[in-house]
């Protein structure tokens, strides 16, 4: 197939889909999610095809559509680029997205917007699609914008509840906070290098053609942006929150794909980051500190699908603690397999939930694993590939960026690792309280439990078998011949890479390391939550640092107290102070000054109005007629 | 000129057209829009003035010149557009009410047609002013309470500041050689020295700025917008203040170049300080009228802003964003109106879940909100883009301050959104009752505009680039000579 046309068709497809669910959806019932899923299949189907020839060549394709804006010099094409970094996120991104939409199919069969769901999921995948193959940073921030919409819309999805709609508007502005970063960032590059195309800046950057302090300026501003987008400190506080979407929503989005967009941008940009050393560091602490504060957080939580969003905050900060050190592929391999694992993880809660009818709080759950067999295998499948049990897919990547965290610091190295620790016993205790023991719910709930249908269970089974396999594409050096295959894919983007050999028995001692708190994990919560059968206490009993924990030590209320609360006041002040008191005061009192004009105008109202206007419309009509006859 | 008789002789049938007013009316607007497209297919936007007018009026001097440019033909579509849309706002309200205001929108017109074609300086002062007195007629008669003082105190500001106008457009005259003229042409012809520059151009200036209005000449602006009748405010909010900005390219900049190093930046920080100012006080308004209107002042901010960079970018961010402002405002006026006629108020304090009454609406609402918070492929963003990059070239922390605005816009926008659309409806509230013909029609012609020129932005550049190119040279090289 001609190569603008497996562009077009990817594009397109989600878009089309879009439409037509937005619509007629309404009179499509069923349909809308089958054509919703077709159109992210059809794309899947043409990114294989452009991976393929990727992968026989690996110049990036490119595709332009049309010139968006031209003003001067200022030229911004519609353009679009395929190149081994894209073409990964373009397979995750449809891949999981198309799973995701079939499993939506069952799951949001019973709800009333069915089809408005998949128009926005479609317009979701069409946005992160322009994210991924933008060649340039314009088209890319249209995709930035465009999945933080789609991310506002299926938060709010069930408009009629108000906690969910300001949980949404939160991450939308909060992600606009961001997003001012990121286009001060693009201002920058536009400044320093005259272009926002990628390949003109990457290369201008590789010439030394630019200001070292404005380069830095650039980096830290795309970080800002990214802080935002992939919910690090300080702008993480949104995705928890953003659980109040459908939990396929918070599968795709807040876990596999949106989330990872600062992650794929930091890649993207790697030859801007690697001649900026302190933006570099700022990346890694940031990384480091998120991911031990969120698993932290995790520890506490009583919402499954709360944990699985400060498990993903702090999986995304451990990905950043890779880009951090360099080492993009790394990065790159913990989003394909965190996509894999954590939408899985999701789905699985999402089956919970669904044969709970709602029900959202592990400690009224318990024994589910009895009733709900499949969804138990694969969200143990899931659980074992995120705490990194060997073998799995989560084992291979953690280990991946341990490893140069180890690289970069010895004494960083502990922090990193304990925050897999504390995964691991957020994690195994999640599953051992929801589904083993004895059932703690109502009755009447248990009598009406049901396994979900193939429609859900298929893509929970599917996902299941890329969390264990997903290590393949990346295996570690001392397997030789076959190791190490994504970072050989990406090196062509890659600018210089760091190569570490540290021989076997090394890598295999950080692995046995990495094994040995999981299993230390393990155990601790078996012996908790299954032997002696706890069940986590009710908020009012925490105390200490458990109280602190629990209460996500306070971050929100301080952003609430610091920010919200300050503006309000200023716009508040400024409202009736500084608007009507002062500066209209001011106004009033010229306004006296010159009461003999206002008692001239005045006049006009008392009398006929109707008179004036007529007489106006025939002054008005006489000066133009005079002038036109004579 | 045919655009300033059309609508004429249509306020003059309407006016005495008893119970075809209505129709009579959007016949008419919609003839000059057509009139308009008609002369686009045949515009080359080349910079030349086309469809010229020009004969003596007063004296030789003083002359009834009409021409059209890139930039004239942008506002003069702008307003053809709108006008249509304004009238069908009205299409189902009060009979009675309608057979004097229709006319005046009309009257509007002319005015609004003939201030964006004005070529002689004397000519455009007559049109500028014209242009107030329907509008001020539509806002102190059919307003809310507290109209008669509302609407004087924005007659009076906004007269004090024509007037300032005309007091520089004379001294202007005066310094013409030979018999005097204030023909465009000759008026940008005349060299001042720089106090004379500075005061020329500060009376010039401070007509502009009330108009559009700029912080702090912006406090006739919430009243009025607020107690006017949605029509009105459409007017005033969709076309009339780019007057203002209008004003500032073709009959500020070029004639007093010699003041602007020392005015323009000063008219900057002014402009992004009502950007956020705006922004800020928006985000706890409750009233849906105030907080566009609030919303309103901070989006023209930046448009002021990005003609003070006197950069290309502003300059061509202003153009397209003048268009596209205006497009966004009357959208959401539209739905406030909208709103209010079913639910008979547009507090946020009242109203919940409009959402489950009228999917279409909310669609098309949302359509508006989205692109006045400036989203990409919506229309704001273009334009958003140009200026605030202007602006931060020009400065980079008066950039990132003007930048503030795609946060403070997506709260408060969204924040409206919410509290009106969303939520919990009562039993009154689904009966939100589905649009009239008339309101669809409007309401998709807008949100059309707003996904089509959100994609595809350029043939609006195109069409103002040879002016702004134009501007731009000129005043570098009078900056220069100077």
């Amino acid at each position: 197939m001609n190569q603008s046309a497996l562009f077009l068709i990817i594009l397109l497809a989600p878009l089309a889909g879009f439409v037509l669910n937005g619509l007629f959806g309404k009179k499509l019932h069923a349909l809308a999610g089958w054509i919703g899923s077709g159109a992210v299949l059809m794309s899947f189907i043409c990114s294989l095809f452009l991976f393929q020839r990727i992968a026989a060549d690996s110049t990036p394709l490119l595709f332009k559509l049309f010139q968006w804006l031209n003003v001067g010099n200022f030229q911004i094409d519609l353009s679009f680029q395929a190149d081994r970094l894209s073409s990964v996120m373009l397979l995750v991104v449809t891949g999981v997205g198309f799973l995701i939409h079939v499993y939506s199919i069952a799951y949001m069969h019973h709800d009333e917007g069915f089809y408005k769901f998949f128009a926005y999921l479609n317009l979701f995948i069409f946005s992160m699609l322009l994210l991924v193959l933008g060649s340039n940073f314009v088209v890319m921030f249209f995709g930035w914008e465009g999945v933080g919409l789609c991310s506002y819309l299926l938060i709010g999805f069930w408009f009629n509840n108000e906690a969910y709609g300001k949980a949404a508007r939160k991450a939308f502005v909060m992600n606009r906070i961001g997003d001012l970063g990121l286009l001060i960032g693009l201002f920058l590059i536009y400044f320093q290098f005259g272009t926002f195309e990628y390949s003109q800046v990457f290369e201008k950057v590789e010439t030394g053609a630019y200001r070292p302090e404005i380069l830095t300026a650039i980096c830290l501003s795309l970080f800002i942006g990214a802080t935002g987008k992939s919910a690090q400190i300080p702008l993480f506080t949104w995705l928890p929150d953003a659980m109040a979407g459908p939990t396929p929503v918070s599968a795709l989005i807040h876990a596999a794909t949106m989330v990872t967009a600062g992650i794929y941008m930091v890649v993207r940009c790697n030859v801007l980051f690697n001649y900026s050393p302190i933006t570099r560091d700022v990346i890694l602490y940031t990384g480091l500190l998120t991911s031990v504060v969120a698993a932290l957080i995790g520890l506490k939580q009583n919402d499954i699908k709360k944990v699985l969003a400060y498990s993903t905050v702090s999986q995304l900060g451990l990905m950043f603690v890779a880009l951090g050190c360099g080492a993009y592929s790394a990065a790159l391999f913990h989003v394909v397999t965190h996509a894999f694992f954590k939408a899985l993880l999701f789905l699985g809660s999402g089956s919970v939930i669904h044969a709970l009818h709602g029900e959202q709080d592990i400690r009224n759950m318990g024994g589910l694993k009895k009733q709900l067999p499949i969804t138990y295998w694969t969200f143990l499948i899931g659980t074992l590939a995120i705490t990194g049990f060997p073998l799995f897919s989560g084992f291979f990547s953690k280990d991946e960026i341990l490893l140069s965290l180890y690289d970069r610091s010895h004494w960083l190295y502990p922090i990193g690792l304990g925050s897999a620790f504390i995964t691991a016993f957020y994690m195994f205790r999640l599953l051992f309280v929801t589904f083993h023991g004895k059932f703690r719910g109502a009755e009447e709930q248990q009598a009406h439990m049901h396994e979900s249908p193939a429609l859900m269970s298929v893509p929970l089974i599917i996902l299941a078998v890329l969390s264990i396999l997903g290590g393949l594409i990346n295996l570690p050096h001392y397997t030789g011949n076959i190791a190490q295959g994504l970072h050989h894919w990406l090196s062509p983007v890659l600018a210089d890479q760091p190569e570490h050999h540290h021989g076997f028995s090394t890598e295999m001692m950080f692995a046995a390391l990495a094994v040995a708190g999981m299993l230390l994990a393990l155990f601790l919560t078996r012996k908790k939550y299954l032997s002696d059968a706890v069940v986590p206490e009710a908020d009012a009993e925490m105390t200490g640092m458990g109280k602190l924990i629990g209460q996500k030590f306070l971050i929100d209320e301080a952003y609430d107290a610091g920010f919200v609360q300050t503006t309000e006041h200023l716009s508040d002040g400024l409202h009736t102070w500084s608007d009507k008191k002062i500066i209209d005061g001011l106004v009033q009192q010229s306004g006296k000054l010159t009461g003999l004009m206002g008692g001239l105008v005045s006049k006009v109202q008392s009398g006929n109005i109707e008179w004036y206007l007529l007489l106006m419309v025939l002054a008005m009509a006489a000066i133009l007629g005079v002038n036109l006859f004579i | 000129m045919e655009l300033i008789i059309l609508p004429l002789a249509g306020a003059l049938l309407s006016w005495f057209g008893k119970n075809w007013n209505r129709q009579v009316s959007l016949l008419t607007s919609l003839a000059t829009l057509a009139l308009n497209l008609f002369w686009l297919s045949s515009f080359i936007p080349d910079g030349n003035l086309q469809f010229e007018h020009n004969f003596p009026w007063m004296s030789e001097g003083i002359r009834f010149h009409t021409a059209i440019d890139g930039l004239g033909m942008l506002l003069l579509l702008l307003t053809n557009i709108l006008i249509p849309v304004i009238l069908l706002s009205r299409w189902n309200m009060n009979a009675d009410q309608n057979k004097h205001l229709l006319p005046l929108v009309l009257l509007m017109q002319a005015a609004l047609n003939g201030v964006f074609t004005a070529a002689n300086g004397m000519l455009f002062y007559v049109f500028w002013e014209l242009a107030l007195i329907p509008v001020y007629f539509i806002c102190a008669k059919w307003g809310e309470t507290d109209r008669i003082r509302i609407t004087l105190k924005f007659f009076i500001y906004t007269f004090l500041g024509s007037v300032l106008m005309l007091a520089s457009l004379l001294f202007l005259y005066w310094k013409t050689p030979g018999a005097h003229s204030f023909e465009w042409t000759e008026l940008v012809a005349v060299n001042l020295s720089e106090a004379e520059a500075w005061w020329v151009g500060a009376g010039l200036l401070i007509a502009f700025l009330i108009k559009i209005p700029v912080f702090p000449f912006h406090t006739w602006q919430a009243d009025t917008y607020t107690s006017s009748p949605a029509a009105g405010t459409m007017l005033l909010s969709g076309i009339m203040l780019k007057m203002g900005i209008f004003g500032m390219l073709r009959w500020y900049l070029p004639l007093v170049p010699e003041a602007l190093h020392s005015q323009m930046p000063l008219v900057a920080v002014l402009s992004v300080a009502g950007v956020v100012y705006g922004g800020i006080i928006a985000l706890r308004q409750h009233d849906l009228k105030r907080l566009a209107a609030y919303s309103s002042f901070s989006h023209v901010g930046l448009i002021a802003a990005g003609i003070c960079t006197m950069s290309l970018n502003g300059f061509q961010g202003a153009a397209i964003q003048m268009f596209n402002h205006g497009v966004n405002i009357v959208a959401l006026f539209f739905a406030i109106s909208i709103i209010e006629q079913r639910m008979g108020n547009r507090s946020m304090d009242q109203l919940r879940g409009l959402a489950s009454g009228s999917k279409p609406f909310a669609v098309l609402f949302m359509i508006a909100v989205l692109g006045t918070v400036a989203v990409p492929l919506t229309n704001g963003f273009p334009g958003e883009l140009l200026l605030l990059q202007s602006i931060f070239a020009s400065h980079a922390l008066l950039g990132i301050c003007a930048g503030l605005t795609i946060i403070f816009c997506a709260a408060y926008m969204l924040r409206m959104y919410q509290f009106s659309m969303f939520g919990q409806a009562s039993e009154k509230q689904n009966g939100f009752s589905p649009l009239t013909t008339a309101e669809w029609l409007g309401m998709v012609t807008l949100a059309a505009l707003v996904l089509v020129l959100g994609v595809y932005p350029q043939p609006l550049l195109d069409l103002t680039h040879a002016s702004m190119n134009q501007l731009y040279d000129i005043i570098q090289e009078r900056i220069a000579l100077h």
